[in-house]
Order: structure tokens, then C-alpha cells, then sequence
């Protein structure tokens, strides 16, 4: 057994490269937001901000929709990037929950305003099939990107961090979608968004949890693959 | 009370061994994380008798240690640009530690509920390749051959002897036997025919 071990220290400290410290994840986050705050900016050009301010002021329950989607975001992300160390306590999980039981919360005060108040423009099928594929769209290079940067770190809790990073990435897909939705929140149109939102954390947490495992055979043959 | 003083003399002590070790290995970790090879080696030979100790406490049985330590090893090693040198070494080692010793617990469990331990089962298994009349057939045909052999003539016998039955060369044979190699060759043919011929008729 100890012979075993000196082998494997040996191969491990031949396989020894310098490397570059990760930086905080508060900081990983924000570069990730960043990239989403570049492509806002970028969608913004072509939205109708005039209209969608208006929409939003005048509806409470959209203010605190776009909060919550916003906070879930942030949250999630920096719950992702912790989680991608190793030695962080997979506590960090429960970070974006507050902020996700709030979106619902306010999107589900949606849903009773169109009863409230028939006269509302509820969005056609047609158009909730473009919500559909706007969220889902947006979502997967943002959290390729996300799990691309994530693959840099080592994570234990693969499936968690994978999560963690699709509920990111359609938190920040919803948030955007504001731009391009002229409508009033009605239940089709946000069963719709919830199932959007389902599908990209459900695939996240399929194909990253594969592109994030760290498990042991993986690490066998990476660890002592190499120029020895 | 001198006691309780003295314990918490040595409980002070012993933490500040351990933030000391804690410093030292977080310092060589910081040098690994720059290429200094054997800052690492140190490290990781360092790391063994910690990481064997944290495992047994987690209820790893002794001869499954060694997969902990091997997991953890290679963990740290990937994992190596993750160490943020503010934070504690040991701290962040102990985590790694725990959950690659629960990963190896779960196997061992698995394998535990998937195979049994019956070793007089095993051992009192039949073979079903083995034919028990091969064995009497062979120590009959060991005998028809050995009574052939006694009847050849003596030179015929000796060279069946030495180049069949001793596997000597037949340099070695002609040397141990003081007779020709042309004449042993000859005496060989000789025997093998009558034997064939005697085996054949089943006398």
C-alpha cells in the first residue's frame, strides 16, 4: 500500500505544473454577470425600454417579478461558484431560494391579476412559443459559458453546481426576456416560463453534471496521465 | 485545579501545533501552486498520516484507507489551483477528505450488499471441469507403459531414459551415458517403434 502511494506521489509531483489561483467567487460571479450585463446591453438597443419601464412601474407584482428573477441570478451564480470549490459546504445551494420563492411568488400574483382584471392583453400561443424559445436560447450559451468557467474550479458536488448554474443562466434568460414582452403576465403565459425555466436547469443539471464530474476514475487516469 | 490548568496548558499547545503544522503546509501548498516540485512531494507525504487518520474516524475500515488516501491525493492534485492561501490548509484538506471517504464507504457498502463472504462454500465447491476417471485411466496407461518399458533391451531403455523420461539433451545424454549421440538416436527410434508397436497390440 505505502509503495503504491510513493509511486503516485512521484507521478503526481512529476505531473506538477505551476498554476494560477482561482480567484474569489464573488469576483468569478461578477464576471459571469458581466457577460450577461454585455449582452443586456446589447438586446437593450433594439427593446422598447420606454414601454417596458412603464409596464413594469405600473404593475407591482412585475417589479417584483424582474427583482426576484434578477436576485435569483446573482444568487445562484455566486452559490455556483462556491460550490465549485471543493472544500465549500453545499449550503450554499440554499443561497438562491429566498430570491426564487419571491419570483414565483410575484409571477404567481400575476396570474391572479388576469382574472382581476379581464381586460388584459394575454399573449397568443404563438407567442408564448417565442417566450418558450427566447429563455431556452439565451440560457444555454449562457450557462455553457457559466459551466466552461466552472470546469476551471473542482467541484465534489457536480449535479448540485450544475443546478445551480442552469437556475443562473434562466434567471438571467427571464430577466432579459422583459425587454421583448409586451404582454401582461397571464397563467399560460407563465406556465410557459416556469417550463422554460424547468427545461434549462433540468438539461444543466444533465449534460454539466457529466462536464463538472470529478470522479475517481476520471481522475486516475488525468491525474497520472501525463509526461511520465 | 493545577490539573484543569495543565490540560488547558496542553489544549493551548496542541493548538498551536496545529496552527503551526497548518501554517507550514499551507506555505507548501503555496509553493506547489507554483511549480516547486518537491515543496509538493513534501506536502503530500506530509498530508498521508492526516488523511489515513481522518478516514479511520469516519469509520473507513483499515484496509480501504489506502483508497482515501489515494483519492485524496489525486483530488488535491486537480484541485490544487482551488487553495486559496487566506483560508486554512488543514480546513480545506478535511472537507476533501470527508466526502472521498463517504464516496469509498458507499462503494464498499455496494460491494458489501453484492457479494458474500463464504469461504468453506468456496473452498467445498465442486469442480465440474475435472473427470474423475481420467485420473485411473492415466495410472493405467502409466503402468502398461512403465511394463512395455522394462522389456526393452538395456541400451534401448537407458537412451528412453535419459532423452524422454530426464529431458537431457542429447550432448548431456551422450556424456552421462559414455555412448555415441549417433548411437543413442538409433537406440531411441528403436525403443519408441517397439514401444508404439507394444502399445498398439495392448500388451
Amino acid at each position: 500500500m505505502d509503495n503504491s502511494h510513493d509511486h503516485l506521489i512521484s507521478a503526481l509531483a512529476a505531473d506538477l505544473r505551476p498554476v494560477r489561483r482561482l480567484a474569489p467567487p464573488m469576483l468569478r460571479a461578477l464576471s459571469w454577470l458581466a457577460i450577461v450585463a454585455v449582452i443586456a446591453a446589447a438586446l437593450a438597443v433594439f427593446a422598447d425600454l420606454a414601454a417596458m419601464w412603464h409596464r413594469i412601474a405600473a404593475t407591482p407584482d412585475m417589479t417584483l417579478a424582474v427583482l426576484g428573477s434578477i436576485a435569483t441570478a446573482v444568487t445562484a451564480v455566486l452559490a455556483a461558484f462556491e460550490l465549485s470549490l471543493p472544500d465549500r459546504s453545499r449550503a450554499w445551494a440554499l443561497l438562491p431560494l429566498p430570491a426564487l420563492a419571491l419570483w414565483l411568488f410575484a409571477s404567481g400574483l400575476g396570474c391572479l391579476r388576469s382574472y382581476v382584471l379581464p381586460d388584459t392583453h394575454v399573449a397568443a400561443p404563438s407567442e408564448t412559443r417565442d417566450c418558450l424559445v427566447f429563455i431556452v436560447g439565451l440560457s444555454v450559451p449562457l450557462s455553457a459559458a457559466l459551466i466552461v468557467m466552472l470546469r476551471r474550479a473542482y467541484t465534489l458536488t457536480p449535479a448540485l453546481t450544475a443546478t445551480m448554474a442552469g437556475l443562473a443562466a434562466a434567471a438571467a434568460a427571464a430577466t432579459l426576456l422583459n425587454f421583448f414582452h409586451p404582454y401582461d403576465a397571464a397563467a399560460t403565459d407563465l406556465a410557459v416560463h416556469a417550463l422554460a425555466v424547468s427545461l434549462v436547469v433540468a438539461g444543466s443539471w444533465l449534460a454539466g453534471s457529466r462536464a463538472l464530474q470529478n470522479s475517481f476514475v476520471q481522475g486516475v487516469t488525468r491525474g497520472t496521465s501525463g509526461p511520465n | 485545579m493545577a490539573a484543569v490548568r495543565r490540560f488547558e496548558h496542553a489544549m493551548k499547545r496542541s493548538e498551536e501545533l496545529r496552527t503551526v503544522s497548518d501554517a507550514r503546509r499551507s506555505a507548501l501548498m503555496v509553493a506547489a501552486q507554483a511549480g516547486d516540485r518537491a515543496a509538493y512531494e513534501k506536502l503530500l507525504r506530509d498530508c498521508m498520516p492526516f488523511i489515513v487518520a481522518l478516514a479511520r474516524r469516519q469509520g473507513v475500515p483499515a484496509d480501504r484507507a489506502g483508497d482515501v488516501v489515494q483519492e485524496v491525493l489525486l483530488t488535491l492534485h486537480r484541485a490544487r489551483a482551488t487553495y486559496d492561501p487566506r483560508r486554512s490548509f488543514d480546513a480545506w484538506l478535511r472537507v476533501i477528505v470527508e466526502r472521498r471517504a463517504i464516496d469509498v464507504l458507499r462503494r464498499v457498502r455496494r460491494h458489501g450488499a453484492r457479494e458474500v463472504h463464504a469461504p468453506v462454500a468456496y473452498q467445498s465447491r465442486a469442480d465440474e471441469t475435472v473427470d474423475l476417471s481420467a485420473g485411473i485411466e492415466h495410472e493405467e496407461r502409466v503402468q502398461r507403459v512403465g511394463a512395455a518399458l522394462a522389456q526393452l533391451p538395456r541400451r534401448q531403455r537407458e537412451a528412453v531414459r535419459a532423452l524422454m523420461l530426464d529431458e537431457k539433451s542429447l550432448d548431456e545424454a551422450a556424456v552421462l551415458t559414455g555412448r555415441s549421440k549417433g548411437s543413442l538416436k538409433v537406440s531411441l527410434h528403436r525403443a519408441l517403434s517397439a514401444l508404439r508397436l507394444k502399445m498398439d497390440r495392448g500388451d
